[in-house]
């Protein structure tokens, strides 16, 4: 984070200058309202982009997020609906399932030496199929606690409102950011995603850092889905399939660099705004299809790898990036 | 590296698919009534070499990219793209080849792409096929204008469907498919130099192989048969679905090579243990299906076989069987 904040300037700068443009195009864009559900509704991701930020600044991968929030949405609603939970109660349930899901995951990365990616594709078949086998219909959830916690907004100026599951992520991003830059974790995990033999030997506790690393995926991944489930006041076997791909996207137009290493949290939330803003402007537009939506997804990601390439490039002359896997 | 000639036929793979073929026998005694009818064979067992096609071809390029340690996620989406290429040019009038043609161009120019991004550019495989996995299904809702594009060529539609000698098409492809590419890995250098840029590329690149041009055609041979897989899928429903074709089929792709036994850190891979992998998969899906269980179990299977392979794979398992050594081989074939 010290070597160079360009990345981070660089999305944050494409964003300004995005939103501008929409503006111009689409005044009505520029207002409270639109802002607001910027949050609202793309709470569940930015929560999950949190945790892979950190997976990826390790040099990982997690492609089981969005099975993981899919599960979580069925538990929450099957704990609350069939079996007369407190949502409350249920929430504990789900992030501890999703801890000791993460948890094993991190453990099997490390002790059987296997690719992140292949272990959390298990994960993703797993989480996926485990909700499929609890229900294949939606689950509603109708309970007081849901309609609460949905009341609970604040109303700005212009009709905006801030929605509780929107403060939720810009608080989980706070901690994030917190959490990276300026804890003992933090550093572990940047080390890690540095070089992991060399962070080993300068003491870094490898294996319980990898693990905490995706036992902190796979809780933000729950809360996102327990977001999701407040979002749409249901669970659903199949929702968020492909949400671990916006994610990633979002982390690395987010200035994170996939090698691992270096990244910024913040960035990641710059990425998702971006993400959201693209939705935005295509519902606004209204002649555009949505299918535009991952096109223009692909292209950022594409401009902002060859971006960091570049960057690298020339900010490193010489050094030659070890090979992953 | 090798296995020795007497191993071949009692490997892992070949006794993994005979077990999970005799449990769909045991759960479903007609899996292997074949019956022959209006000049095809019909049957659980021909189903599973009909189904286990488009993965197998999709594995067949997926192992070359594995073996280079990389890895190819856009296949779904690049089947999605020139399924909805040779789908809108038969309807929009133009001949069948010209269709099929176009949609191998198609894939293979999507290859290139990702190979550009990996040997150019020097970006992490996954991440540079991510690129096309994302884009490459709002680019087939382009191509298709957001419908399911249905056609009734019946060129086309044989290429899905038909059979020959009673087999069925898909299969006979992926079967030729597989014999041309393993003929050509095999017989010439390809596969070696492919091998050693697996294993380590900067000391094949300083040994003179060209390895900018072989990632180049590694990932363009992958794309060329997610075309291939693409135009099956889409004959096989009449139909380019631009976003459910392919569908994570990438994911199965990769299992497929896995279970074949090729390395994910690179290095060691084998083409025709990869189509066996696709095989298997397909055994356990119909297996899963005619014994009566909700399919979402397969999920489940499919997870655990992950585990297992990799326990089986993985450094720590060989170090601990290292102290048997005769017992080596035999731990690790389980």
């Amino acid at each position: 984070m010290k070597r160079s904040l360009r990345p981070l300037a660089a999305t944050a700068v494409i964003f300004i200058i995005a939103y501008a443009l929409s503006v111009f195009q689409f005044p009505g864009m520029l207002s409270t309202r639109v802002l607001g559900n910027f949050l609202t509704d793309n709470a569940f991701l930015g929560i999950a982009a949190v945790g892979m930020t950190f997976v990826i600044i390790s040099g990982g991968i997690d492609l089981s997020v969005g099975a993981v929030i899919g599960f979580t949405g069925v538990l929450v609603a099957v704990l609350i609906s069939w079996l007369g939970f407190h949502p409350l109660v249920a929430f504990v349930i789900a992030l501890g399932v999703a801890a000791l899901f993460g948890a094993a995951m991190g453990l099997t990365i490390h002790y059987l030496q296997v690719p992140s990616f292949i272990v959390t594709l298990a994960g993703m078949f797993l989480a996926r199929g485990g909700a499929s086998v609890i229900t294949q219909d939606s689950v509603p959830i109708n309970h007081e606690f849901y309609g609460m916690i949905s009341d609970l907004i604040i109303r700005l100026p212009g009709g905006g409102r801030l929605s509780f599951i929107g403060l939720l992520m810009v608080f989980i991003f706070l901690v994030g950011a917190l959490l990276a830059h300026r804890t003992r974790f933090g550093s572990y995990v940047y080390a890690l995603g540095g070089n992991p033999i060399s962070a080993s030997l300068m003491g870094v506790p490898v294996a319980r850092t990898t693990v905490q690393i995706y036992m902190l995926s796979s809780t933000l991944a729950a809360l996102s889905g327990i977001v999701f489930s407040l979002y749409t006041s249901a669970g659903y076997p199949l929702a968020a399939v492909g949400v671990e791909l916006d994610a990633i996207s979002a982390v690395v137009i987010g200035g994170t660099l996939l090698t691992g290493g270096y990244g910024f949290v913040l960035g990641t939330f710059v990425g998702v705004m971006l993400l959201g803003l693209v939705q935005t402007y295509i519902i606004f537009d209204g002649t555009l299809s949505s299918w535009w939506t991952k096109i223009v997804i692909g292209v950022l990601l594409f401009l902002f790898i060859v971006l960091q390439r570049i960057i690298f490039a020339a900010s490193a002359p010489g050094e030659e990036k070890p090979e992953k896997a | 590296m090798k296995r020795l000639h007497l191993e071949r036929l009692a490997n892992p793979q070949l006794l993994a698919l005979a077990a999970v073929l005799l449990i769909n026998w045991a759960l479903f005694p007609n899996f292997f009534r074949i019956t022959w009818q209006d000049g095809r064979l019909f049957g659980s067992a021909i189903d599973v070499l009909n189904r286990g096609a488009p993965v197998a071809i999709l594995a067949i390029g997926m192992t070359g990219v594995i073996a280079t340690k990389g890895v190819d996620l856009s296949v779904g989406a690049i089947m999605a793209v020139c399924g909805a290429v040779a789908a809108t040019m038969v309807v929009a009038g133009y001949p069948t080849p010209v269709a099929v043609i176009a949609a191998l161009a198609v894939g293979l120019a999507c290859g290139l792409w990702n190979g550009f991004l990996v040997a150019v550019l020097d970006i992490q495989p996954i991440i540079a096929t991510l690129v096309l996995m994302v884009a490459g299904r709002g680019i087939a809702q382009l191509i298709t204008e957001g419908y399911i594009v249905t056609f009734n060529d019946p060129a086309l539609i044989f290429i899905g469907t038909g059979s020959v000698l009673g087999f069925p098409m898909a299969a006979v492809i992926a079967l030729v498919l597989m014999i041309l590419v393993t003929l050509v890995v095999k017989r010439t250098a390809i596969g070696l130099f492919i091998q050693a840029i697996g294993v380590n590329r900067a000391a094949a690149s300083l040994a003179g192989i060209h390895s900018r041009m072989l990632l180049m055609l590694v990932y363009a041979t992958s794309g060329f048969c997610a075309a291939i897989a693409g135009i099956i899928v889409a004959a096989d429903i009449r139909g380019a679905d631009a976003n459910n074709s392919g569908l994570w089929l990438e994911l199965d792709a990769i299992l497929a090579v896995v279970i074949g036994g090729t390395s994910l850190l690179g290095g060691k891979f084998s083409i025709p243990l990869a189509v066996v992998g696709a095989i298997i998969i397909q055994a356990m899906n119909t297996g899963i299906l005619v014994s009566g269980f909700r399919p979402e179990f397969n999920l489940i299977v499919k997870a655990g076989m992950i585990i297992l392979i990799l326990m089986l794979q993985s450094p720590l398992l060989g170090h601990a069987a290292g102290f048997f050594k005769r017992d080596n081989k035999r731990v690790v074939s389980k």
